[in-house]
């Protein structure tokens, strides 16, 4: 009978609450809430600082709409918010496979615990490559913009209110060449350049009679202001001074820095949490496989995993509506 | 524990919670791609309707996440209130402060004699 009185190896290692428990719940579940507990003060602490900041600038802030427009294999389509609620879906998802595993954990029913289990690990794995997708959207951006010395941020419109890229702009492009260590100093390196300088726009932009400049500042509507063609020509040689493609934490072509700072930290934290919550969950999963659970009388663990990654899904939703929706 | 009397239940309820988290997400979605403009240009309290019909269906849709998905409504008072109450003051408590205090340097930026938009 050998194999009945196999071992985890966890007795007597874990504390189980003392004899009179008054929360009623186990050590390690207690702590998991508590943990979440500060880690959503964690969380809120960034979307807090993600609202202050845009109460600073409500005046100028970027509308999400217009930064978030891309959905896969449709190209030039301006699908707002569907990718986004496409991640939203799945995550929500895989919090329902999660609960499903726990349950079936309360039946003791391994091989539903496991395929719920993997089912989680697919939807987070899924999730995951979507954010990387919306990152690389973001980074690379798509229209381009000039800076002023002011820090603000021009777009270029054409007469109908189409946004226009650089390239439909510049005639043509005199950026320099990139010195890397082998042409240039050999122990630095250069700037990213971009593609065009800021006298190719300017040029392109006189050239172009259709081309109208949009700022930052939001009309009683709620939109970017359009400036005339005389403000536009105007506003652009006498304020900018730099072209921006894409984005990275000092600069980005959708409006202010802090958006694309607070983008950065707030999908990257709760990514980072997300990645986490895979990584866990796969250790419960090959648990789960090797017959821990099983063997310990309870599959509590996998409802202690369930928590952190439920906790994952409930920042999404928040950062979801204060994101992407407000 | 609620959930062990139950099984046959329990998993409907999973897909009852999940068919109401879907339909808030589905409004929250639509709401916010046509943007009715009633609800954007009508405000309540210095934010308009629209913003809060997102915060109100997100707090709704958290509930629903924390209570069924998590278990809380099977845990005692003692742990659900410190959990749930603590996190609840302290986050309204740093958006009170954050958002007053962001609404009141907008303010200095706009009618104060510092320049910025050059």
């Amino acid at each position: 009978m050998e194999a009945t009185v196999v071992k985890t190896g966890t007795e007597g290692k874990t504390w189980g609450g003392g004899d009179n428990p008054p929360l009623k719940a186990s050590y390690g579940k207690m702590m998991i809430w508590f943990f979440i507990l500060s880690d959503a003060l964690t969380f809120s602490a960034f979307l807090a600082a993600y609202g202050f900041s845009r109460y600073k600038f409500i005046d100028s802030w970027p509308i999400a709409d217009e930064v978030f427009y891309h959905f896969p294999f449709l190209h030039g389509v301006d699908a707002p918010m569907y990718y986004v609620a496409l991640m939203t879906f799945i995550l929500i998802f895989s919090s329902v496979t999660m609960v499903l595993a726990v349950d079936a954990g309360h039946k003791m029913q391994k091989s539903k615990v496991v395929f719920y289990m993997f089912l989680t690990l697919v939807g987070g794995i899924v999730f995951l490559a979507s954010q990387a997708w919306e990152w690389k959207n973001f980074i690379n951006g798509e229209y381009g913009a000039v800076e002023t010395r002011g820090g603000r941020i021009l777009q270029f419109l054409d007469v109908d209110g189409k946004r226009v890229g650089l390239s439909d702009i510049a005639l043509e492009s005199t950026q320099r060449a990139v010195h890397d260590r082998s042409s240039g100093i050999w122990f630095t390196d250069d700037e990213t350049l971009s593609t065009y300088t800021i006298e190719d726009i300017k040029a392109g932009f006189a050239a172009n009679d259709n081309l109208l400049i949009r700022i930052q500042k939001l009309d009683e509507t709620g939109h970017p202001t359009v400036l005339s063609r005389e403000e536009s020509v105007e506003v652009l040689n006498r304020d900018a001074v730099r072209v921006v493609e894409g984005a990275n934490l000092i600069r980005n072509e959708y409006g202010h820095p802090l958006f694309g700072n607070f983008f950065f930290f707030i999908t990257g934290f709760h990514g980072f949490h997300v990645f986490t919550g895979v990584l866990i969950n796969l250790v419960i999963f090959f648990n789960i496989l090797l017959g821990t659970y099983e063997r310990r009388g309870s599959y509590e663990m996998v409802e202690k995993v369930g928590l952190y990654w439920h906790f994952v899904d409930l920042v999404w939703v928040f950062v979801f509506t204060f994101f992407y929706l407000v | 524990m609620g959930h062990d009397a139950a099984h046959g239940n329990s998993v409907k309820r999973i897909w009852y919670v999940f068919s109401l988290l879907s339909i808030a997400t589905i409004i929250e979605v639509v709401l916010g791609i046509i943007k009715p403009q009633v609800m954007v240009q009508n405000k309540f309290l210095a934010m308009s309707l629209l913003n809060w019909t997102f915060i109100i269906l997100t707090i709704y849709k958290a509930y629903y996440i924390t209570w069924t998905f998590m278990h809380m409504e099977g845990e005692t008072k003692g742990l659900r209130r410190s959990v749930v109450w603590t996190a609840v003051f302290l986050i309204a408590y740093l958006c009170f402060i954050l958002l007053i205090e962001g609404d009141y340097i907008y303010e200095v930026y706009k009618h104060g004699f510092v320049k910025y938009n050059f």
